[in-house]
């Protein structure tokens, strides 16, 4: 395996600093379990690894008192979110999510950051998050912006990361009452496993009445890139929510996707899961908007 | 390059040089001549090489030696009581016939440990997720799960429990 330098900041902006001055030969490096498989595979040769670990405010699951958003540190694990009493009880599509990626050993190292920095197609964390219309905040030499998180994917692997810049943290803005997002990972095995297909369902409804208001449906595997599929959430607004109608939504979001044969499944068997899982997922939406309604 | 650094290991606080290439794998089987910790893969899929940090199981193979500097580590090595007496868990695999080559056991152990000081009751699905991550080509898992499961039947009093509280596992 190849040999590294190991530098450790402790704030964004030695990070950076530290990123300056190696250039093309240093890396970011959170919890490691893809770099280091990338290293050991001679995927990427980095001379010097910059451990984000260390940068103390990016690892916290918080909510704004003042805004109501949600704020994930790009540093926190999968495991802590899986843990959070918060994400289960208030964001139970992230808690679908996160509970399935890799395996405990992975999920008590690997970062959210990390995981949707990668930019995998199949990326389990960025499809509820995207549902949730989340943006995340980004740092770099030239200062801080954020994008929003549909934006940040430009392919297998390509964020709009710039040189030395860092994925500080995901903000989910404030959801309205009557909100229920679910996501499932579609795949053979429940662990360890790359999703065949990933549908994440988010549906906002009247105050008094089944009638939707706002609906998200986004996908991992159907395109280079996580996608939402608008055409079936322009269906689904207006609308009663109910098996008929999911059925339908189902339906356009396998036309929208543009899923391909793999050596994990075919093209035409995707697309009929993306059809059955954007149906049973806005149902387990109405179900759990209905549990907020009991409590 | 190398780096001093301090952790537990064990129970026993140890100070050592390292390169800051190294796997704590690399450091514990090669370096610190404690071989129970298996590699498998070496790339995080087969849980051969799972050791618990501060209480959680981690994949030794893509953990960084640097990064266990202040921390606890707790191999299978160190599992046993101190005038040798097995752990529970460690019993209960033999009687119970959850062990036939062995490679995988070290990881299945620990990964269950960190299991049962979490969640001293699991079910068959907490234990099933919990062991997702470690895998077995002997066995075909029904006497690993049985094996654990004689431990939280019985065996629950033996057990050191310690209740992690969630949001500090990073």
């Amino acid at each position: 395996m190849k040999k590294f330098k190991y530098l450790i900041s402790k704030t964004l902006d030695e990070a950076v600093s530290l990123y300056q001055s190696h250039g093309d030969s240093a890396m970011y490096v959170a919890g490691g379990t893809d770099v280091m498989v990338k290293i050991k595979s001679g995927k990427v040769t980095p001379d010097y690894l910059i451990s984000l670990t260390h940068v103390g405010r990016n690892s916290e699951i918080r909510i704004n008192p003042e805004t109501g958003t949600l704020h994930v540190g790009g540093l926190v694990t999968h495991r802590t979110l899986e843990m959070s009493p918060l994400i289960k009880l208030q964001y139970p599509i992230i808690h679908d999510a996160v509970q399935r990626i890799g395996s405990t050993q992975v999920r008590n190292v690997a970062t959210i950051g990390g995981n949707l920095v990668n930019a995998v197609p199949s990326a389990d964390g960025a499809i509820p998050l995207i549902a949730l219309d989340a943006y995340v905040n980004i740092y770099g030499s030239a200062g801080e912006h954020s994008v929003d998180l549909i934006h940040f994917f430009e392919g297998p692997g390509q964020t709009v990361l710039m040189n030395g810049e860092i994925l500080t943290e995901i903000v989910v803005p404030k959801q309205p009452p009557r909100t229920g997002g679910a996501y499932q990972k579609f795949g053979r095995r429940a662990a360890m496993e790359l999703p065949l297909i990933g549908v994440g369902v988010l549906i906002t409804l009247e105050e008094d009445s089944n009638r939707c208001v706002r609906a998200r449906i986004a996908l991992g595997v159907a395109a280079p890139t996580p996608i939402r599929t608008l055409g079936a959430e322009r269906y689904l607004v207006g609308k009663e929510i109910n098996e008929d109608t999911l059925n339908e939504a189902g339906k356009l979001a396998a036309e929208e996707s543009r899923v391909r044969d793999s050596i994990r499944g075919l093209a035409w068997y995707r697309r009929e899961m993306v059809a059955v899982s954007v149906q049973r997922m806005g149902l387990t939406c109405l179900q759990r908007i209905n549990q907020l309604k009991a409590k | 390059m190398s780096r001093e650094i301090k952790f537990i290991l064990n129970g026993n606080p140890i100070c050592i040089a390292i390169e800051e290439h190294w796997t704590l794998l690399y450091l514990l089987r090669e370096k610190l001549g404690l071989t129970g910790t298996k590699e498998g893969c070496g790339r995080g899929e087969c849980g051969a090489c799972t050791v618990l940090v501060d209480g959680l199981a981690i994949n030794s193979c893509l953990y960084f030696a640097v990064e266990t500097d202040g921390k606890n580590i707790l191999t299978i090595e160190g599992l046993a009581a101190e005038d040798g007496s097995l752990h529970p868990l460690q019993k209960s695999f033999i009687e119970n016939g959850g062990i036939q080559c062995g490679f995988c056991t070290p990881g299945m152990i620990l990964s269950a440990k960190a299991l049962l000081d979490e969640n001293p009751r699991p079910t068959e699905t907490d234990i099933k997720q919990a062991l997702a991550g470690n895998l077995c080509r002997c066995t075909g898992y029904v006497q690993i799960i049985e094996s654990i499961e004689a431990v939280v039947d019985k065996r629950i009093e033996d057990i050191n429990v310690v209740v992690r509280e969630t949001g500090d596992s990073d």
